[in-house]
């Protein structure tokens, strides 16, 4: 045979190049003339320059591609169970996956249906396969997760909060949190919501925390089943990230979209921020049993992603275009993580209200501090004491910890992004259409009184959403038992008393909480609460509020 | 010496390695199965998109401007007593969807590369070949039309099941759509002479085509979510779609030559039986629901007077390609008589009655004896 014919030259066939192919099947658009499309998604957004696909891609090759991809998700997760993963994981981190994944396949799955949107409102047919890809990976996405919690439900000594995961996403005060993060996908102006929150923040910013710093600590924790999944996920979404900037770069072009753009970074960079960081934050540290003292911690992770990689390589260069960056909101961010202690007072938060959730916390101990201490010099002196207030009530006969005098103070919670204030300094209170609202930072207050309106700065917004519901969750339990909130819920065990939650990981039955162990104790809203009040008992309770608290160990 | 024993704590995170209140819950809890057990299936999909009536505790918490929430039942004239109720017959979720649509890929590589392999393209018919480059490239927009439709319809189903079987149809639509573009290239290239722009042309002016892109337009213009959803499955693939790609291209192309293009367009109709059972099994609930069937069945029978009147236009308008290939071995009217039984029966299967004038077919009784 002469040099260079091969078999495979010998059978080649002309083809047609990717390019090629990518410019056919965009021409399989075309204008209506008989019918007009729906235009149903509303927007305020102008958008006349038609986006160019950067990924050149075709749906023969993404089928076939993500098959392959899913072949190695489920072969891995065979693999697990033959490897007797299970034996090895660490329960307190697993625990935390019941709340997560109880969240994130809705995300998910919005995403999914906001392609719909920004295809809609996309000129012209280019970025239709990106669109057509992404619906479709997110329909993976949110499948392959619920795929992954059955797997945990079947496999992990405790299942009971996986067996009830999406009536417990619907109930619970946490996964409320997560839904406003989906619900921001696709609902109000279609643009803000499906390309800037949705694809310039979220997924171009925040995935890498959700899907690549998450994983990393499951391995740490013998989970080798997320990482496999999430990684999976993660290598779709830069085909996201690109549809995503792609159609901004068309918005950008119309410089009357910029007053608007420039609400929607500032909405959605804080939002996010304040939704990912409160959940993901959390999980990262306090879910995992790994101390090494040279693994990064979530705020080095996020100076490294979020700051240096999103704000700096993604952020600024729209500065060039005359959007104006909010940098004190991004510097802000960041200082809430490393010197405001955000993360480790959702942590705290969320074991102050152990007893609402569907799955267990168990108490921080000697080497958790040390780490703690030398990752956020000071951690000790603020959280150390409740932690060990926690361990102590753990059994029960004791009182659940909210209702011990420990110094603790039940937090209001934020109308925006429904973490509770937690802040205590940042705390803003204001009035919208004659209501009383608490927020946990100003640009809170900002998103809901002034972004989230018919109007922004005397320009009429008729597509913008609105903040809606019951938006504070313990105003759904207002005065109510908690034995029988918790039951309401359905966050009981199959024998009607045993409680899901649990503030510790033993699995004896005797260490085990029942509906009788929280009885005569009662729910407040704190909102509730301070509507019933007068202006002068307001300031002084909100002035209270602000110079925080110190615990005292019991 | 206090030499305490302490008992081996059991060290394992694995299922049954203690047991406690709720240590063998191992399914999920919160739905009732439509079989004797969930499906895996449901155990993907139901309660994904939550609902205020069953577990939102906290109602959703943003809306549109004019107060519509996130989801709302209001996006349809249809009515249900039970949006939940409906599970999609195909069972699809993420990795069911991979499986199949790759193995659709696959199986039309190997029958694109085999066939060009042995040059079967230039031993098409001369005139199939225009046919498939004026009206197969024509119809490919069709597809794409529907599979835009679609794509905006899944996002306002009132549950996860229905949102995602609309959206897997609209997956395999444009998937269809973008198979003929490249398979139209591709041959393109073997053949001497071959436009590959012609079908677009066709598709905006020939008269033959204004039919059915204006039966599609309808489609994508339509503004309720389950009118576009029924319009695709129950009227324009019957009517229009299954007329072109079985009652012409699949009979047709043997006698011209062609063993490629039938394998091709072939996998539309294993999508289309997919997306049909799903669709019948929705809309028979809904015509069938015990508060709303009635109301349900009017508005139903009035799209597909509407769609169907488009459809029947657009199906007639068809005739011509149906005298163009040299040998003829399939009768339009027999197409369409098949497509109008095919209609007959889908509605039979939700339990709506067909407009008498969608029955009587045809506009012209014969064929045109005469041809370009
Ligand atoms: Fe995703
Ligand atoms: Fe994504």
């Amino acid at each position: 045979m002469p040099d260079g014919l091969t078999l495979n030259k010998i059978i080649a066939q002309k083809g047609i190049s990717i390019g090629e192919a990518a410019r056919r099947v965009a021409d399989l658009g075309w204008t209506p003339s008989y019918v007009q499309e729906a235009m149903t998604f509303p927007t305020d957004y102008k958008i006349s320059k038609a986006p160019k696909d950067p990924m050149k891609q075709v749906l023969r090759s993404y089928f076939p591609m993500q098959e392959e991809k899913d072949n190695r998700v489920y072969g891995a997760l065979d693999a697990a169970l033959r490897g007797d993963m299970f034996r090895n994981v660490e329960p307190r981190w697993v625990e935390w996956m019941k709340l997560f994944l109880a969240i994130i396949p809705f995300p998910e799955i919005s995403a999914a249906r906001s392609m719909a949107m920004v295809g809609r409102l996309a000129p012209g047919d280019d970025l239709r396969t990106g669109f057509t890809m992404q619906m479709v990976d997110e329909f993976r996405h949110s499948t392959i997760q619920m795929n992954l919690k059955k797997w945990y439900m079947e496999n992990y000594i405790d299942p009971a909060g996986f067996d009830i995961t999406e009536a417990a996403f619907g109930k619970c005060y946490a996964t409320s949190i997560g839904r406003q993060f989906g619900e921001a996908f696709v609902t109000g102006d279609a643009i803000t919501a499906a390309n800037i929150y949705l694809t310039v923040v979220a997924e171009t910013a925040f995935t890498n925390t959700l899907f690549v710093a998450m994983p990393s600590e499951a391995a740490r924790n013998g989970d080798y089943a997320l990482p496999t999944v999430f990684l999976s996920v993660q290598s779709d979404e830069s085909r996201h990230i690109g549809n995503g900037h792609s159609l901004l770069m068309s918005i950008l072009n119309n410089p009357d979209n910029h007053q608007l753009l420039e609400r929607d970074l500032k909405y959605a960079f804080w939002q996010n921020h304040a939704i990912v960081d409160a959940a993901i934050g959390t999980i990262i540290e306090y879910g995992t049993t790994n101390r090494d003292k040279n693994k990064e911690s979530y705020a080095e992770l996020w100076h490294r992603w979020i700051f240096e990689d999103y704000y700096r390589t993604y952020m600024l260069p729209l500065e060039k275009y005359g959007i104006k960056i909010h940098h004190d909101d991004v510097h802000e961010a960041f200082d809430r993580i490393v010197k405001k202690n955000y993360v480790h007072k959702v942590a705290q938060f969320f074991s102050a209200g152990w007893w609402a959730n569907f799955w267990r916390i168990e108490a921080m101990t000697e080497r958790d501090f040390e780490w703690f201490e030398h990752k956020y010099p000071g951690w000790y002196d603020e959280f150390g004491a409740w932690w060990e207030n926690y361990a102590k009530l753990s059994k029960p006969g004791n009182p659940p910890i909210t209702f011990v005098d420990t110094g603790y103070v039940y937090p209001h919670r934020c109308w925006s992004n429904l973490v509770p204030c937690l802040i205590r300094e940042d705390i803003v209170v204001d009035e919208v259409d004659g209501e009383i609202f608490t927020y946990g930072h100003e640009v809170d207050r900002w998103t809901h009184k002034v972004a989230f309106q018919g109007e922004y700065q005397g320009r009429p917004t008729p597509a913008m959403g609105r903040f809606s519901g019951h938006r504070e969750w313990e105003s759904m339990y207002h005065g109510w038992d908690l034995a029988d909130a918790i039951k309401d819920m359905g966050f009981v065990r199959p024998d009607g008393k045993t409680l899901i939650a649990q503030p510790h990981l033993s699995f004896e039955e005797k260490d085990m909480w029942t509906l009788d162990h929280v009885r005569g104790y009662e729910i407040k809203s704190p909102l509730i609460t301070l509507r019933g009040m007068t202006p002068e008992q307001r300031d002084a309770h909100i002035a209270e509020y602000k110079k925080g608290f110190k615990v005292h160990k019991i | 010496m206090t030499a305490q024993v302490q008992e081996p704590e059991v060290k394992s995170g694995a299922a049954g390695a203690k047991k406690f209140p709720g240590w063998d819950s191992r399914k999920y809890n919160y739905f009732e199965p439509k079989g004797r057990k969930a499906t895996h299936y449901e155990d993907m999909t139901v309660d994904v998109q939550p609902d205020p009536e069953r577990y939102l505790l906290q109602d959703w918490i943003i809306s549109f401007a004019d107060g519509t929430p996130t989801y709302s039942k209001d996006w349809t004239k249809l009515k249900s007593s039970d949006w939940h109720k409906f599970r999609a017959p195909d069972q699809e979720w993420e990795r069911t969807h991979y499986q199949r649509q790759s193995t659709i890929v696959g199986m039309i590589k190997n029958v694109v590369d085999n066939a060009r392999k042995s040059g079967a393209p230039a031993r098409f018919d001369p005139r199939w070949v225009k046919i498939l480059q004026d009206h197969l490239g024509a119809y490919k927009h069709a597809e794409y039309g529907l599979g835009k439709a679609t794509m905006q319809a899944q996002r306002y189903g009132y549950t996860q099941m229905i949102n995602n079987a609309i959206l897997t149809n609209s997956s395999y639509k444009l998937r269809f759509s973008q198979d003929l573009t490249l398979y139209l290239s591709e041959i393109g290239m073997d053949l001497p002479v071959f436009d590959a722009t012609a079908g677009k042309t066709h598709w905006m002016e020939d008269p033959i085509w204004q039919g059915v892109r204006e039966a599609t337009e309808a489609v994508m213009g339509a503004t309720d979510y389950l009118e576009q959803y029924f319009a695709t499955n129950v009227v324009f693939e019957p009517l229009v779609a299954e007329l072109f790609r079985s009652g012409f291209i699949m009979q047709m192309a043997a006698a011209q030559n062609d063993f490629a293009t039938p394998a091709v367009v072939s996998a539309a109709e294993a999508d289309y039986e997919q997306n049909l059972a799903n669709s019948v099994e929705l809309f028979h609930l809904l015509a069938q629901d015990p508060e709303h069937g009635e109301a349900n069945r009017q508005v139903m029978e009035g799209w597909l007077e509407k769609h169907g009147t488009l459809c029947v236009k657009a199906a007639n308008q068809l005739q011509p390609v149906w005298s163009q290939p040299r040998v003829k071995v399939a009768q339009f009217n027999d197409a369409l008589a098949a497509a109008s039984n095919r209609l007959k029966a889908i509605c039979a299967e939700i339990g709506i009655e067909v407009p008498a004038a969608l029955t009587a077919t045809t506009a012209n009784d014969t064929q045109p004896a005469a041809e370009a």
